[in-house]
């Protein structure tokens, strides 16, 4: 963190993607241009060998979820099957640079998840145990250990919620989000992908309970398969092909600062006192918060989310005082009763649904999209998403990650 | 910051308040005789609409009661606040 702000940022590339127009008819048109859509026709092309994929995106590509969230990959997560799911993402992304064959700004600088009463303690060294049993680097660090690793936490005794310690993992990090979204978008156009964006779906043929295509406002496209990767719109979107979903939608808001010298060299979460803090590439330190309470679609949220937020940042970080508020956002992020996703097969034959990641979809980016290619390709889930089928809210078989997801929701 | 309408104290900040979810959710008449299916509905499936939707709030830091809201999801407008036991007004 020595360089100048910005300094480690690349040149902007001389090919992006193309701009088709749509094709009659493709084997899969994917929903969503945002990073799980694109990595998913990524993957599709790259390793279940089926190119001929459309992926249509009512806005721009990577203008959603993908534009707004705060960067954070970890895979720190309490059950064996988040920790599956969230794992496997956290190898692909160590090799995602050199796979994409382009700059993603991957920084595994570790995340510290502190712990500010008795419970939080107890709830963070179990979930270290269970994540060493999963083969995950975890360990439990007093106060003294959270001022080294970032010495800008104030560890101090004597404030209302005060660092009891916290969980580090040190694989993990962040990226730079615009980038992955490019990367993936522009190896699927490599690969023969149509990414194709203004084109916004409103209706699925369904004919004797099989997909056969969608209706969108740029006419018409057959499909074998259609893939569902439209996050926070996920029920706007999966009602038109008669899908009842167990999701509610809420806006989470993000902000940043005015650019800084490097001070913060990791990341750092505080689930109780609910602010997390990185500082990105270009020296902005970027926050997030809770979601709002209300559902809702408009990308704002309520003024008294980013007080509380900033209140939070100031006691655990004294030296943010005078830096300056730039900007502030939400995205619309779909939560699920259990704070997990659902991915897999729908009622409706070749439809496939990825959706309800809530909080936590960018560090899922390339995990989901390798896995949730196999089960499109496949027709049948890849082992890492089979827990999370919309059936385990019949079944009762849920994957409680509330404590685990570190917002609140 | 929001002001949201109550009923009882009319427009008061956001912050006194208390996000209750979808409005109209009735207890299972006969819970016993429910399928797990219709529990699974019961417990877990709320309209998530982009548009108007009929929601409850709390004045928890008012008059601390109950109420519901027609509220537009994509612009936050209250659209119509009315007493839990009435019927959801028809908004044009």
């Amino acid at each position: 963190m020595s360089r100048a702000p910005g300094a480690d940022l690349p040149e902007d590339p001389d090919f992006l993607w193309d701009n088709p127009d749509p094709k009659p008819a493709y084997d899969v048109v994917i929903v969503g241009g945002g990073g799980h859509g694109l990595a998913t026709a990524y993957y599709l092309a790259k390793v279940q060998g089926i190119t001929n994929v459309a992926v249509l995106e009512k806005g721009w590509l990577g203008g959603g979820n993908m534009a707004r969230n705060t960067t954070i990959i970890r895979s720190n997560y309490l059950w064996d099957e988040s920790s599956g799911i969230y794992e496997h993402s956290l190898k692909l992304w160590e090799g995602l640079e050199d796979e994409l064959d382009y700059p993603i700004l991957f920084s595994q600088r570790g995340v510290l998840n502190l712990a500010h009463g008795l419970q939080d303690v107890r709830d963070s060294v179990r979930r270290v145990n269970a994540n060493r049993l999963n083969g995950i680097d975890a360990e439990w660090v007093d106060p003294g250990q959270v001022k080294e690793l970032c010495p800008i936490v104030n560890t101090s005794p004597d404030v209302r919620y005060p660092v009891l310690g916290g969980t580090y993992q040190p694989r993990a990090g962040i990226a730079k989000h615009d980038y992955v979204a490019w990367g993936f978008a522009r190896a699927a156009t490599v690969l023969g992908v149509d990414l194709i964006q203004n084109c916004e779906v409103t209706g699925f043929e369904i004919v004797r309970g099989r997909i056969a295509g969608v209706e969108t406002s740029r006419g018409r496209i057959a499909a074998g398969r259609v893939a569902l990767c439209a996050a926070g719109h996920s029920s706007v979107v999966g009602a038109l092909a008669g899908l009842e979903l167990p999701l509610a939608s809420h806006p989470l808001q993000a902000l940043v600062s005015e650019l800084l010298e490097p001070v913060h060299p990791t990341v750092v979460m505080s689930n109780a006192v609910h602010v997390y803090v990185s500082q990105a590439h270009k020296g902005e330190l970027v926050m997030g918060a809770g979601v709002d309470s209300y559902q809702g679609y408009g990308r704002r949220g309520s003024f008294h989310i980013i007080e509380d937020q900033m209140a939070a940042a100031l006691e655990l970080f004294p030296i943010f005082a005078r830096a300056h508020l730039l900007r502030t956002w939400a995205g619309i992020v779909d939560v699920t009763p259990d704070a997990s996703p659902i991915v897999g097969l729908t009622p409706v034959q070749g439809l496939y649904l990825n959706c309800g990641w809530g909080t936590g979809g960018f560090k899922a980016t390339p995990g989901l999209g390798d896995c949730f290619a196999h089960t499109i390709a496949k027709d049948k889930p890849h082992p890492h998403v089979e827990p999370f089928t919309l059936e385990r809210f019949v079944t009762g078989a849920l994957v409680d990650e509330h404590g685990a997801a570190a917002v609140a929701h | 910051m929001q002001l949201i309408p109550c009923p009882w104290c009319g427009p008061r900040e956001e912050t006194e308040f208390h996000y209750g979810g979808q409005a109209h959710i009735g207890y299972p008449q006969d819970p016993s005789a429910l399928s797990d299916e219709e529990w699974a509905r019961f417990l877990f499936f709320r309209a998530n609409p982009e548009g108007p939707f009929a929601e409850r709030w709390s004045h928890s830091a008012g008059c601390r009661r109950w109420f519901n809201a027609v509220r537009d999801t994509r612009t936050h407008d209250l659209l119509a606040v009315y007493r839990i036991d009435e019927p959801r007004p028809v908004i044009s």
